[in-house]
């Protein structure tokens, strides 16, 4: 067997493989840490920061850094939990997110994140941007609610291995660009997994929406995370 | 010691937000034990009489008017409340936000297939309040002190938030009834 790595989280002693990242060996050991733009089998990329961890004094995205031996990682302090939080309102406030009209409210991770946070209010003022909606013959794109997580980007792809989603100008301009033709030619079922990449309400399957009732929903009743949570709880219990 | 006083208004909201407060069901007996109202579409009541303990806002603002019974309840109440997403980001009447006023105006008013071409008039009439340029959260007309989200808010999300209020302990929300939708 592999020689693991001893390291802390809060103070809690946990153990990690050796290159696993800080995210990855969090999850092993029970400990959630919220992620938005990472997706189980992607590659991370840390662009959103939301997994932001303090180790040292320093930010580090917890879904890109391994761990190392002995590191002492602060997750659920006052101050690492006000700073994912503000993300999460910067994030509302840059699109326009009328969640009472989304089909992925109750299921959209970017939503179960403020649920988590009791997000009341963004402590910013909204933008309220001029954003278009594109439509394709199994799925609809609708740059409103798009959090330019780049899961579509690294996940999506023809079965030739070519792109059909692609970030497209730089900072406040960026959005995602559709290879139309390719979008055209898409079935259903790559509808569907296209929709299930994405962790908001961007992405939408045509002709399914509000299927799951109010009540069914994925963050009804138990916040996002308490999954990871409850498997070490499991543990202590036994 | 009197009781404290509990005023209401529906800016720009769809009365949602008042249905939720009347879906606490049989706690509105006890409510009313703990609480009077002022001016409210609840009692009907049109102005305020005396000041006011907690001001509750259901809708943001979209035009003069909403903006004049929001100012005139900052300066009653001594709590104010914004009560679901209107109050606090503008919700559906804020849908239009991202379009220009005058292209809102038109489409609806003299380019929507239901308008008679020969009535199409953008309305104008001076007894109408004026609409503005866009849809307000109501945090950004006054200061609030308090927002409750939903559309609408969980009926036990509002009791529970007033009776925090009234007992002067901290707000304990379960996750099942703080939503956004
Ligand atoms: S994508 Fe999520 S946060 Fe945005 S409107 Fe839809 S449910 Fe709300
Ligand atoms: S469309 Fe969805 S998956 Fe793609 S970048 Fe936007 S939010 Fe992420």
């Amino acid at each position: 067997m592999p020689e693991k790595i001893k390291f802390f989280i809060d103070g809690k002693e946990c153990l990690a493989e050796r290159g696993q990242t800080i995210y990855e060996a969090a999850k092993a050991n029970g400990v959630y840490i919220p992620i938005l733009c990472h997706f189980e089998g992607l590659k991370p990329v840390g662009s959103c920061r939301i997994c932001s961890v303090r180790v040292n004094g320093r930010w580090m995205a917890s879904c890109t850094q391994p761990v190392t031996e002995g590191m002492m990682v602060e997750n659920q302090t006052p101050e690492v939990e006000e700073y994912r939080k503000a993300i999460i309102e910067m994030l509302f406030v840059e699109g326009n997110h009328f969640c009472p009209t989304c089909e992925k409210s109750g299921n959209c991770e970017l939503q179960a994140l403020a649920y988590r946070y009791q997000i009341m209010v963004p402590r910013f003022p909204y933008l309220f941007p001029r954003k278009d909606v594109e439509a394709f013959p199994t799925f609809l794109l609708d740059h409103n609610r798009c959090v330019q997580c780049r899961r579509c980007v690294r996940a999506i792809e023809t079965k030739d291995g070519r792109k059909i989603f692609a970030m497209k100008n730089r900072s406040g301009q960026v959005r995602i660009n559709v290879d139309r033709k390719l979008a055209a030619k898409m079935s259903e079922e790559e509808a569907q997994k296209a929709m299930e990449i994405c962790p908001v309400g961007a992405i939408l399957k045509k002709e399914v929406g509000f299927k799951v009732p109010i009540g069914k929903r994925k963050y009804d009743f138990k916040p996002i995370g308490s999954e990871i949570e409850e498997k070490s709880e499991g543990v202590k219990n036994e | 010691m009197s009781k404290p006083v509990i005023a209401t208004a529906s800016l720009a909201g769809c009365f949602g937000c008042h249905m939720s407060i009347l879906d606490i069901d049989e706690r509105i007996l006890d409510l009313i034990e703990l609480v009077e109202f002022d001016k409210s579409p609840i009692d009907d009541i049109k102005n305020f009489s005396r000041p006011v303990d907690i001001g509750l806002i259901e809708g943001g603002c979209c035009n003069s008017e909403n903006v004049e019974v929001l100012r005139a309840f900052r300066k009653n109440c001594r709590i104010l409340i914004s009560v679901g997403e209107c109050a606090i980001m503008g919700g559906l009447p804020a849908m239009r936000n991202t379009i220009p006023l005058r292209e809102c105006l038109e489409e609806a008013y003299l380019h929507s297939p239901t308008v008679a071409p020969e009535d199409a008039v953008i309305p104008h009439d001076e007894e109408l309040p004026l609409i503005l340029n866009r849809a307000y959260p109501c945090h950004e007309i006054v200061k609030v002190d308090y927002f409750l989200p939903g559309c609408p808010p969980n009926a036990d999300l509002i009791w529970e938030a007033l009776t925090a209020l009234l007992q002067g302990r901290p707000l304990k929300i379960d996750y099942p009834i703080l939503k956004y939708d």
